[in-house]
């Protein structure tokens, strides 16, 4: 074990926490700054709820409410639902599949200071009253140089900058960790379907967040030198952007909704006590989601004067969606009705609460899918709610049914049940107070993102109901913050595998050591934990004395050769600063691109020069490709 | 109060019928999912019953899903005929031109010979019975016009025109407001459809087709003064006079008007100068200056709006 300790420890001190390439350590970080940022963007909405409490409120003038509603959005979507998401796959996906790390590890890290500096930028320019002001979607002209003059806008181009190059980044790791990495035996078709739902979730993210990079990228430019991507009277295009930015703006939706339900077909048949019915079903599903959210993003758009026989092909593509996702549910409640008996634990509760919730939204998106209905119902409260409950029922319930799933894995112990079904109920009952009336209110004819609103509109009960549920959601989260900060020090104390589930990634140590597994273990079911005979065999032949990681071939996962895994590094967080400076550089001068990018390649530089030991180290396991040495 | 299924027109009722199709198929198909679900979870067992064979449960899966494509089918049908039916409005329309501005209506009617057009703001006024053919065009940003008891929205966007058609059928006022977040003062950017029995209409025409009334005295005449002589007459236009500026709202008729400053506050003199005097107090952000105009001037001033009638 000693030797393994010091190949995979990380070098101690400040520097040591910078340079960490551990991926727990990183993922770890990671899901608590997105949960920061949770935290923040959802006192903006419950600022905004005490402004829309009363008519003709003047709490909130029409200057910070702007970028109240503007930052919310920006924040939940950009730094807090997908970076979580992939955050929670960057912890789990090297212990679901049996391997040491991800597959690049600096790049990793890099990709969590990359985030965190972006998250960071765009919240201290938000308490300097220079927060983005034009909605999370940034429509142009509004957004463009005549109509938002200042820096505000350039800033939120640039948060999307920062957090779509950790989501790249992100999907790299979990493709090629997914697809390279997995322990010998988990073929594709014994993949678990949490990692086969991050797959398809990576490829939406290579495929979506190039269009948003582009839009963003035009935007900056329109305003830092004068394109005209955007300008009609130059012959710009304002549709252009609402094209560019609802290619990736539909997807983005199935890329915070799909790693959930991943998280529910993990969780769910725990509690049945038996394997989730239609494990194929479930992965086609996740798959001809992923394909069918590039198909609909015009549905944002029906108002926009397109013609309608055109628009009636998008309907027809967005309700499509209730297919595979009406497939996932029934396969979910076939497994309840068929598994042994169930046990009511909080993630369980949670995974319940999505079912109701979510529905809900499932069924008000296909109204808003219909293109005739949505000349009604687009941009009034009927969409708010419509979002809150697929966004919120869809994928922060079944979160939080994964972080009291997997807390004991990453702590060592459990979250407080009784605390849990607190934080379940006021989160269940404050939801749907402070959401439900919003359909009503769309239907009454309130639009979005009103600062405020007259006396004797006739929308005053509503919302000032809906405020009461936005505190009761306020008091569950805070109580959740409770459960987890008590449970973390004195929560009891977890065994390897507390839920008696399947994964691989119970079969290691609660926290798992740095390196996961000691041998690797040999796959040969979908449920590895539940076989009788598990572990049947392990890796042999792996070296303890360097970070060595098996690297198997992509569909049946044979063994195919042993990889050294680079060791701690402090230039990768380098390397994100001076990033983030010609980043932020470029917010008021074209020229920081070009000075910003000496100390990127600097840093770069340090990044990949070879150390003597690493050469050492790569030299001693070359093999000639005719040596005919025994295979790992 | 203005909701999407308390209609007033032929078009707006197709959705509204819509809606409640779409809405009875959601409740059932909730009820019925959620009651399986509970049904599931609640189905009693032995302490240590095994798992259950699964060829029945997946032959449920089959059912459900294919039961979801037979009832998608049938909402994407019922979708496509009454998108047609709503967009299509039967008989000659009359046209209309609506302009929106940062953050107001611009109201324009396209019909007759040019002297016989009438300008307004906020205010769409039209017969009952006869189709109104809006067409839409934005002088800033992306705004949307929205009237849920008449029709569904549309948007404006600069560099393009787009159609709206609205029928009313019977009288009343019909409130909206833009949908499309605009800026700063997207919540204050109201308006109002007064739908009028077809004589009634006819009146409001050629009332509106007048140029504005020659003051009554000499306090209205002074009002008219200092119209002219401050800021007011640089953006705004009165027929009849020498204010012909077309950055505001036209003002031949302003007082024939229910609300200011589309829908901010109520049209009566006490309201009318406490906007003159301070309108960013009640509209932050609007375009139109605060002015120094106290006292006597000022009450001119209002007095000789009010007679625009």
């Amino acid at each position: 074990m000693s030797a393994l300790e010091q190949s995979w420890s990380d070098p101690p001190g400040l520097i040591g926490w910078l340079s960490t390439v551990d991926h727990k350590r990183v993922a770890r970080r990671y899901i608590f700054t997105t949960l920061m940022f949770f935290a923040l963007a959802g006192l903006m909405a419950a600022t905004m709820r005490v402004q829309l409490a009363q008519a003709d409120n003047d709490l909130v003038g029409p200057d910070l409410y702007n970028q109240l509603f503007s930052m919310h959005g920006s924040a939940m979507m950009f730094l807090f639902a997908v970076p979580v998401m992939e955050a929670v796959a960057l912890y789990l996906i090297p212990l679901m599949v049996g391997t040491r790390n991800v597959a690049f590890p600096r790049l990793n890290a890099y990709g969590y200071w990359i985030f965190l500096f972006g998250g960071l930028m765009s919240f201290t320019v938000f308490f300097l009253d220079i927060g983005p002001e034009a909605g999370w979607f940034s429509y142009v002209p509004l957004a463009g140089p005549a109509y938002s003059p200042g820096k505000r806008q350039d800033f939120w181009a640039q948060l999307v900058t920062f957090t779509e190059l950790a989501a790249l980044i992100g999907a790299i790791q979990i493709i090629t960790t997914a697809f390279k990495l997995r322990a010998p035996g988990m073929t594709l078709a014994r993949m678990p379907l949490f990692v086969w739902a991050m797959v398809a979730t990576a490829f939406m993210i290579m495929f979506a967040m190039p269009s948003v990079m582009l839009a963003s990228t035009f935007l900056i430019t329109d305003r830092l030198v004068s394109t005209h991507f955007f300008n009609p009277a130059e012959g710009g295009d304002v549709l252009l952007w609402q094209h560019l930015f609802w290619f990736f703006g539909h997807p983005e939706v199935y890329i915070i909704f799909v790693p959930a339900l991943g998280m529910i077909s993990e969780i769910l048949p725990v509690f049945a006590r038996r394997r989730v019915v239609g494990y194929v079903a479930l992965v086609i599903a996740l798959v001809t989601i992923a394909f069918l959210s590039f198909g609909l993003w015009v549905h944002h758009m029906f108002t926009t004067g397109l013609p309608p026989l055109g628009m009636s092909f998008f309907t027809a593509a967005s309700i499509m969606i209730a297919l595979p996702t009406g497939l996932q549910i029934f396969c979910w409640i076939a497994t309840l009705a068929t598994g042994a008996r169930v046990t009511f634990a909080t993630p369980l509760l949670f995974v319940i609460g999505f079912f109701f919730i979510f529905i809900i939204g499932g069924l008000t998106g296909i109204m808003l899918g219909s293109h005739t209905l949505d000349q009604q119902l687009h941009d009034s409260y009927f969409v708010v709610a419509h979002l809150h409950y697929v966004l919120i029922g869809g994928a922060v319930f079944p979160l939080f049914a994964a972080f009291y799933f997997w807390f004991p894995k990453l702590t060592g112990r459990m979250l407080s049940e009784r605390a849990g079904r607190w934080n379940f109920w006021l989160f269940f009952i404050g939801f749907n107070v402070a959401f439900f009336p919003m359909h009503i209110l769309g239907l009454e004819g309130m639009p979005r993102r009103m600062y405020t609103y007259h006396e004797g509109s006739g929308w005053e009960g509503l919302n000032l109901l809906s405020t009461a549920g936005a505190f009761v959601i306020a008091i569950s989260m805070a109580l959740f913050a409770i459960n987890v900060m008590v449970s973390w020090r004195r929560g009891s104390r977890a065994d390897d595998n507390p839920w008696k589930a399947s994964g691989l990634e119970w079969a290691t140590s609660s926290p798992p050591p740095a390196w996961n597994f000691a041998d690797i273990p040999v796959v040969n079911s979908r449920t590895p934990l539940w076989e009788a005979d598990f572990p049947a065999a392990h890796v042999h032949g792996l070296r303890d004395d360097a970070r060595t990681v098996l690297v198997t071939h992509l569909h049946d996962a044979t063994p195919d050769h042993v990889s050294i895994m680079p060791s701690p590094s402090i230039w990768p967080f380098l390397a994100a600063i001076a990033t983030s400076l010609l980043f932020i550089g470029t917010v008021f001068t074209p020229w920081a691109l070009v000075w910003g990018s000496i100390p990127v390649a600097i840093t770069l530089i340090g990044w990949f020069w070879p150390t003597p030991h690493d050469t050492k180290e790569m030299r001693e396991i070359e093999r000639s490709p005719h040596d005919t040495g025994e295979p790992a | 109060m203005q909701s999407v299924l308390d209609t007033a027109g032929p078009l707006a009722e197709h959705i509204a019928r819509l809606f409640w199709i779409f809405a009875g198929v959601a409740a059932v198909v909730y009820l019925l999912v959620t009651g399986f679900l509970v049904h599931a979870l609640r189905r009693r067992r032995e302490a240590g019953e095994a798992p259950r064979d699964t060829r029945h449960a997946l032959r449920a899966v089959g059912v459900a899903v294919g039961a979801t494509a037979f009832i998608l089918v049938g909402l994407a049908l019922a979708d496509f005929f009454a998108g047609r039916a709503s967009t299509r409005a039967p008989g000659d329309a009359m046209r209309v031109r609506v302009t929106a501005h940062q953050w107001w209506w611009e109201i324009e009617y396209l019909d007759g010979t040019p002297s016989e057009r009438v300008r307004t703001a906020n205010e769409l006024h039209l017969p009952v019975g006869r189709p109104v053919a809006l067409e839409l065009i934005s002088d800033d940003v992306i705004h949307s016009f929205w009237v849920p008891s008449l029709n569904g929205k549309k948007d404006l966007l600069p560099g393009y025109t787009t159609n709206l058609q609205l029928v009313a059928s019977r009288a009343g006022v019909y409130p909206g407001q833009c949908a499309e977040f605009c800026g700063f003062q997207h919540a204050q950017m109201g308006l109002a459809v007064h739908a009028h029995a077809p004589e009634d209409f006819v009146r409001w025409q050629s009332a509106q087709r007048q140029a504005s009334p020659e003051p009554l005295d000499a306090i209205q005449r002074r009002g008219r003064d200092v119209f002219m002589s401050s800021t007011c007459a640089q953006c705004h236009r009165v027929q009849g006079t020498e204010a012909a500026a077309v950055l505001g709202p036209d003002l031949t008729h302003v007082a024939s008007r229910r609300q200011l400053a589309a829908g901010t506050l109520p049209n009566n003199p006490e309201a009318m100068a406490s906007w003159i005097r301070n309108p960013q107090r009640f509209k932050p952000g609007t375009r139109m200056p605060a002015s120094q105009l106290t006292g006597d001037d000022l009450s001119a001033l209002v007095s000789w709006l009010g007679s625009l009638r």
